[in-house]
């Protein structure tokens, strides 16, 4: 059967687009409006020009910002993709065990954003949380308020013991995809353990990986509440986290002009790396295709 | 639209991507094309290089604001349409 083209049917999506348009396009204009004026409320803008953008350029509280933030995701993701891939691969293939496994690991995922920061705030506290407790009782001196390097330790256990699943479970996904057959040539050919897994189930699971890679980022790069609710950004600026940085400066202080121009840079960093994960994942689907 | 705070630079500014939209929309009805692989080896279309111009050339503003100052602002466009003609060329 011949397919028509019907460049008509375009005219569908026009709803969609006037939504789209309303809710995120047109606010996203105006974030951009801001960034070159300057507010003193009463909804009063003056024109600033492009003050903003080179006040953050050259702000050191910016750019300290900007390299907890990088240095988080980056983190966290070292941790979490190949934590997660272990996970998936000890997972119980069929049964009963493997429902109780899947339960068991979305349970993380369930818990809103700051219902964890609250566990985790409680439970790394010295006086009465049952982690810092016990530190402290085994003679390590830990202090998430006070020290750089017990707030960060806080921050990212924190978040691999929430997000870790979120890989597991995607990756055993990407796993049970792979047909037996593969399993059985490889043993035909004594293929040793790490074979298997660098030969068949790397390769199947990779598409899957790129896309729980990419959740992650993305979801790391725009954390707020969890660090928030725990750290609050301290000691000091230690844990400020761009997000974090944002809402201080946007509500905080109501630096309309200058939150805006941050949000724009914000922006365009994730638009960044999203656009390299996303021509990645395509042209590996691409690949695959072939 | 007083209410918004809407400025005439930032009206050209978006006046100014929406008709570039619309111009490589109405190029990509007139003459379409196939996807072609350049030097950083993805397949692309016009679209996608308007992108990578776009994107690109934010960044290279922000730079130019860094590191020469925003009096000379003007003379990073110039540093973008050579960048924008060697993604339209080689990517």
């Amino acid at each position: 059967m011949e397919k028509t083209v019907n460049q008509k049917a375009w005219f569908l999506v026009l709803p969609v687009l006037v939504l789209v348009a309303f809710s995120a396009v047109i606010p996203l204009m105006t974030v951009v409006n801001y960034s070159v004026q300057d507010s003193f409320g009463q909804n009063n803008f003056f024109w600033a020009g492009l003050i903003w953008f080179e006040e953050l350029l050259h702000s050191e509280r910016m750019w300290n910002a900007l390299g907890n933030q990088l240095a988080f995701s980056a983190i966290i993701l070292a941790i979490e993709v190949p934590l997660g891939i272990f996970v998936a691969l000890c997972m119980p293939k069929k049964g009963f065990w493997a429902s109780v496994c899947l339960v068991l690991m979305s349970l993380p995922l369930l818990i809103p954003w700051n219902v964890v920061g609250t566990i985790w705030q409680v439970f790394a506290r010295v006086d009465i949380g049952l982690l810092g407790y016990t530190l402290d009782k085994m003679g390590i001196d830990y202090n998430y308020t006070q020290d750089f390097f017990a707030a960060w330790a806080t921050i990212i256990v924190m978040d691999v013991w929430h997000w870790t699943s979120l890989v597991a479970l995607l990756a055993y996904a990407g796993l049970q995809s792979i047909p037996n057959a593969y399993y059985q040539a490889a043993k035909i050919d004594q293929a040793s353990r790490w074979a298997v897994f660098r030969f068949i189930e790397f390769p199947k699971m990779l598409g899957v990986l790129m896309i729980a890679i990419l959740l992650r980022f993305m979801d790391s790069f725009m954390i707020y509440t969890e660090p928030f609710v725990v750290t609050g950004g301290g000691p000091g600026n230690a844990t400020t986290l761009l997000s974090i940085d944002l809402v201080k400066m946007a509500l905080g202080q109501f630096d309309l002009g200058n939150a805006a121009a941050f949000s724009i840079m914000y922006f365009l960093v994730i638009l960044a790396i999203s656009w390299v994960f996303y021509t990645v994942m395509t042209n590996l689907d691409k690949r695959d295709a072939q | 639209m007083t209410w918004m705070a809407w400025t005439t630079p930032t009206a050209l500014f978006f006046v100014a991507i929406a008709s570039l939209l619309v111009i490589f929309t109405i190029l990509a009805i007139r003459f379409p094309e196939t996807p072609r692989r350049g030097v950083l080896g993805i397949d692309t279309t016009r679209g996608d290089r308007l992108f990578i111009t776009l994107l690109g050339s934010a960044f290279i503003n922000l730079a130019w604001l860094g590191f020469v100052g925003a009096e000379l602002q003007p003379y990073a466009l110039i540093v973008c349409l050579v960048y924008a003609a060697a993604v339209f060329r080689f990517v």
